[in-house]
């Protein structure tokens, strides 16, 4: 049997030619959540999350606080198992090849799913230039400096941040303002060409103005990424999702998924009662 | 105490404790004040003491002739040379031991009660008497590998008498590194020592720099150690090899005050000016290092 990995890996490349403009264009790809528990040693901060995340899309997971909206983010690129004491059962699938099976190794899984954190956390001791270098340079350690310039501003410019920084690449990344760190932090993640892009409240650390840029850019990137989205910002949700999905907690604090839908259908027509109160602000 | 109809507390209710709190403020000063005053009173004496005593020995001469019996040409260039090679190899030996140890309880780790136990008796290790490091590498290094009273012997007892000193400030270098640029490497699809290596120790490096060149400056300053390992007292050469026997500026000065010649203790006096100065230039480098890398770091 092939390497499971083949697949993806064939996939990412795809991404890249057709990023330079010498191949087709990329079909993005698509996930499935199917019995997703997590857990904290006994506390379980999920429970039996089922739901299909769909390519091409914005998935916005939304909640109040300690419902498990980040917890479940992180199970989405195996980040939640590096927390000591932490693991998942269940199935998370990307293009059908389960990411959680013997002989995957999770950093092979966090480079095609990228992620983006609620506090801007560029390199500190690395420039503009080579923090949007970062990741490529883990797996490529020899790139050309046609090729790395090449891709700095590639990532650069699909993160709109190209303009406002191509004068100053050598400065620290950690010079930025709060909403251009994000939107480097994004670039970054692009550089290494992921099928899917989560976003941890990519804009709970910003001002309004930055918040808009964002979701601006947000809708651009979704005609070639899937993108999964964590916010406790309804109205953000309204204004970017495609799909929603909504996680709440009950006495035991475990997070469960209540309701996933079309975003129209979620604000407009929710069939639950919970998250009838929680878009209309009765409960979170 | 008068309350607003709110239930708040009032002007009244600060107004007069005003003066005392001034008051006490401005004591705290004045006893702060002395504080720093003590210490300051007693360094100083101490240097002027020395300068007054040894600031005509020093010339050129000094710095380059070996000791002698005859004190007017007696200088300090074995022990300021072994000072030297100890530093280096010190440096050689304890830094990548020191900082390895660090990266691996503080960044690979299991947060067990045996890394607990491991902690406290790294941090213990940093309190013990340095004659006690001493007698170890007079019974491991000197006797059992059979090193004698060697360079090598010398450079091995300091480094694990600083070891702790470096392994604990590398930790907390570590430490001050956010979790965040971690998750950050780890999202990028780096391994765990990439990570380390390529994000989370660049950022540590300021903090790990100096920590290590203040437990450099320590081993220079030590004797005790290497006393007790047989370090020579008199040394009219410069060591050739890592097997040579060697000495160092404070046990020059430990055997010229011993001396009961006064003119060998302003040649002592002359010594510990230059001891002074050489860990002077350390902890300047060590404060010039920070301020420099620190100022491009910012979380």
């Amino acid at each position: 049997m092939s390497d499971p990995m083949t697949t993806l890996t064939t996939a990412q490349a795809a991404r890249a030619e057709a990023a330079r403009g010498t191949g087709p264009a990329p079909i993005a790809a698509g996930m499935d959540v199917e019995h997703l528990s997590a857990f904290y040693g006994r506390f379980q901060a999920l429970d039996d999350i089922t739901f299909p995340i769909h390519p091409g899309a914005v998935t916005a997971v939304i909640g109040p606080s300690g419902c498990g909206k980040s917890t479940f983010i992180r199970c989405l690129n195996r980040l939640h198992e590096l927390t000591p004491g932490a693991r998942v059962t269940g199935s998370v699938r990307l293009e059908g090849i389960e990411i959680y099976q013997p002989g995957i190794d999770p950093a092979r899984v966090r480079q095609l799913i990228g992620m983006v954190f609620q506090k801007p956390n560029p390199f500190p001791t690395l420039s503009i230039y080579d923090n949007v270098l970062s990741g490529v340079r883990l797996h490529r350690p020899r790139l050309s400096r046609a090729e790395a310039d090449e891709i700095v501003e590639r990532s650069l410019r699909a993160a709109a941040l190209w303009d406002e920084v191509k004068d100053k690449l050598k400065a620290p990344g950690t010079s930025l303002s709060g909403g251009q760190q994000q939107r480097l932090c994004i670039a970054r993640a692009l550089a290494v060409e992921p099928l899917v892009l989560l976003m941890d409240e990519p804009t709970s650390a910003l001002d309004p103005i930055a918040t808009y840029r964002i979701e601006e850019l947000i809708w651009e990137l979704k005609q070639r990424y899937t993108i999964v989205i964590v916010t406790h910002n309804m109205q953000q949700a309204a204004r970017i999702a495609d799909y929603v999905a909504f996680l709440l907690a009950g006495e035991e604090r475990t997070g469960r998924l209540i309701e996933f839908d079309t975003a129209q259908r979620i604000f407009t027509n929710p069939k639950r009662k919970e998250t009838e109160d929680y878009i209309t602000g009765k409960i979170g | 105490m008068t309350t607003t109809s709110q239930g708040l507390p009032s002007d009244r209710d600060f107004a007069p404790r005003l003066a005392l709190r001034k008051r006490l403020g401005f004591l705290f000063g004045v006893l702060s004040t002395l504080a720093i005053v003590i210490g300051l009173l007693t360094l100083g004496t101490l240097i002027a003491d020395v300068v007054r005593d040894g600031w005509h020995v020093l010339s050129w001469d000094f710095l380059t002739s070996f000791p002698s019996r005859r004190p007017e040409q007696a200088g300090i260039r074995s022990a300021l040379v072994g000072t030297f090679y100890i530093l280096v190899l010190v440096a050689l030996i304890a830094f990548p031991l020191g900082v390895a140890a660090a990266i691996y309880l503080e960044e690979f780790a299991p947060k067990s009660r045996l890394t607990a136990i491991i902690e406290i008796n790294i941090s213990n290790l940093a309190a013990v008497p340095s004659i006690v490091y001493g007698l170890l590498g007079l019974g491991v290094f000197v006797r059992t590998f059979m090193l004698g009273r060697s360079l090598i012997a010398g450079a091995l007892t300091l480094s694990l008498l600083v070891l702790p000193i470096i392994i604990v400030a590398a930790r907390e270098a570590l430490r001050a590194v956010p979790p965040s640029i971690r998750e950050a490497g780890l999202a990028l699809g780096a391994s765990r020592w990439q990570t380390v290596r390529h994000f989370v120790l660049p950022a540590a490096l300021p903090g790990i720099l100096t920590g290590t060149i203040l437990a450099l400056a320590r081993a220079i300053g030590e004797t005790a150690p290497l006393i007790t390992i047989g370090a020579l007292t008199y040394v009219a050469f410069t060591p050739k090899s890592l097997f040579d026997p060697f000495t160092v500026l404070p046990i020059q000065i430990f055997n010229w005050i011993s001396r009961p010649q006064p003119a060998f203790h302003e040649r002592a006096a002359g010594a510990i000016i230059v001891l002074l100065a050489v860990l002077l230039l350390f902890n300047g480098l060590a404060i010039a290092l920070r301020a420099r890398l620190q100022r491009r770091i910012r979380f």
